[in-house]
């Protein structure tokens, strides 16, 4: 097998996006997500549909996908939102302050919904047993985190911030640090997994995993802002990242009628 | 702080791929078990993941959602209960239907579940709300799981009666002893499962 070198892939997230280029010169719609077929992502090969999807007019309230999984506070511990104090003793890194809201599209808060977050060590280790990184793993960090939404919609988690780490999707791939978070709306059509990115980091232009969201806008909204608000004295840097959900809900059908 | 609903909608946050990782993270005991233990109306639900070539997805994530037997979309919260003391998971309180299950695949890519038979009302099919997460996906996927032993209920269905024959099949599981059915997810190629996308 040949190499693939980052070369080639910088080469193909280029022709990627010259061809969003050309869609949009044609009048095509601003894709605010990855398109699933994404060649420079080599695990995308396969796994994505030849299809067109079906669409399902969410006009009907009653429609199942339209209404959402509860969670509530017997489904979280109180501990679960600082991933720095899950074990004895502190985590090694940079501890870091994660805050901000969930929306829907329509700028109204997503509330006492299910957040959920994992990722790496300060190290690039996650503590998984297929990540190989030879990277030391950190006894006092597991890397999983979970709260719900206020009335606002807003949430915090307390970590350390996450290092980079080495991929096999090419020779020499990196993902730029991030932290994963998993987020229901208040329907499951609003259901959304994606990953937050740390300011300037220069990894950003090598990796085809945040190069498969091909909108330049779209792909800055994944990177959170530095909050010197948010910062605690004396303890943690604080990041402000706010989140919307997109697809329809039964509250909105009903209260646009 | 008032929150006031912009005249403009706000942009989506992108998704992106759940990734390899996630096995630590977000299945959790008791995950596929949304039957109340014992409940003599249990069904079982199950199927393996394939992808374009053939091959079994090892690493996806199976999240299903669905009415409760007498047709409500109501939920309730303890799917995930933990511990306030240990911090760990003390499961489901053996009771309460919430109607939301998480599996994680195996290394046949195979997933399972125990649910209750959803409801549904008139003019509609009964269904569970089949959602799939995979290292790869970068975007994930919608379908649904409609039973083969509801043949008056599906031939009627609005989403059913608009496929055609070949795309419908793929969202209609197939029975086997035991309250059991198969439901199979090919995410791409020869008998491509009909995916779903909500507009
Ligand atoms: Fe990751």
């Amino acid at each position: 097998m040949t190499e693939i070198s980052q070369n080639d892939i910088d080469k193909a997230i280029a022709h990627k996006r010259e061809e969003y280029l050309a869609r949009r010169a044609a009048g095509a719609p601003v894709e605010n997500h990855p398109q699933r077929d994404y060649a420079p992502y080599r695990s995308s090969a396969l796994r994505h549909p030849q299809q067109a999807p079906v669409a399902v007019n969410g006009g009907d309230p009653e429609t199942v996908e339209l209404h959402t999984p509860v969670f509530g506070v017997s489904d979280i511990t109180e501990i679960d939102s600082d991933l720095t104090r899950q074990h004895n003793g502190e985590p090694l890194g940079e501890r870091i302050t994660v805050s901000g809201r969930l929306l829907d599209a329509s700028g109204r808060p997503v509330r006492s919904q299910l957040i959920e977050i994992w990722q790496a060590n300060a190290s690039g280790r996650y503590a998984h047993m297929r990540d190989q990184h030879p990277a030391p793993l950190d006894p006092n960090f597991t890397g999983v985190g979970r709260t719900l939404t206020d009335d606002e919609g807003r949430y915090t988690f307390t970590t350390i911030k996450p290092g980079a780490y080495p991929w096999r999707n090419h020779t020499n791939a990196w993902r730029p640090a991030h932290i994963h978070f998993s987020l229901f709306g208040s329907a499951f059509s609003q259901r959304l997994i994606t990953q937050m990115y740390f300011p300037n980091d220069p990894l950003f232009a090598y990796d085809p995993i945040l190069q498969s969201v091909t909108d330049d806008k779209a792909r800055s909204r994944l990177v959170a802002a530095y909050d010197h608000d948010l910062s605690v004295p004396e303890f943690s840097l604080g990041y402000h990242w706010d989140i919307v959900l997109d697809g329809p809900s039964a509250t909105w059908i009903e209260e646009g009628r | 702080m008032t929150t006031t609903s912009p005249a403009t909608p706000l942009t989506p946050t992108p998704s992106h791929t759940i990734g390899p990782f996630y096995g630590y993270a977000l299945p959790f005991p008791g995950g596929p078990d949304l039957a109340p233990a014992g409940h003599p109306d249990t069904i079982s639900v199950h199927g393996y993941v394939y992808d374009g070539a053939g091959d079994p997805v090892q690493d996806a994530l199976i999240e299903i959602w669905q009415a409760a037997p007498d047709g409500s979309l109501d939920g309730a919260p303890g799917s995930m209960r933990r511990d306030p003391v240990t911090g760990g998971f003390v499961g489901r309180n053996g009771i309460d239907f919430t109607g939301f299950g998480r599996i994680a695949t195996d290394k046949d890519g195979r997933w399972s579940a125990h649910t209750l038979p959803p409801g549904a009302r008139p003019g509609h099919a009964p269904y569970i709300s089949v959602c799939v997460f995979a290292r790869g996906l970068l975007n994930h996927l919608f379908t649904r799981l409609y039973f083969p032993d509801q043949a008056e209920a599906n031939a009627t269905d609005p989403l059913l009666s608009s496929l055609d024959e070949e795309r419908r099949a793929t969202l209609v599981a197939t029975v086997e002893p035991n309250r059991t059915y198969r439901f199979d997810i090919r995410l791409q190629g020869e008998g491509e499962t009909a995916f779903l996308d909500f507009v």
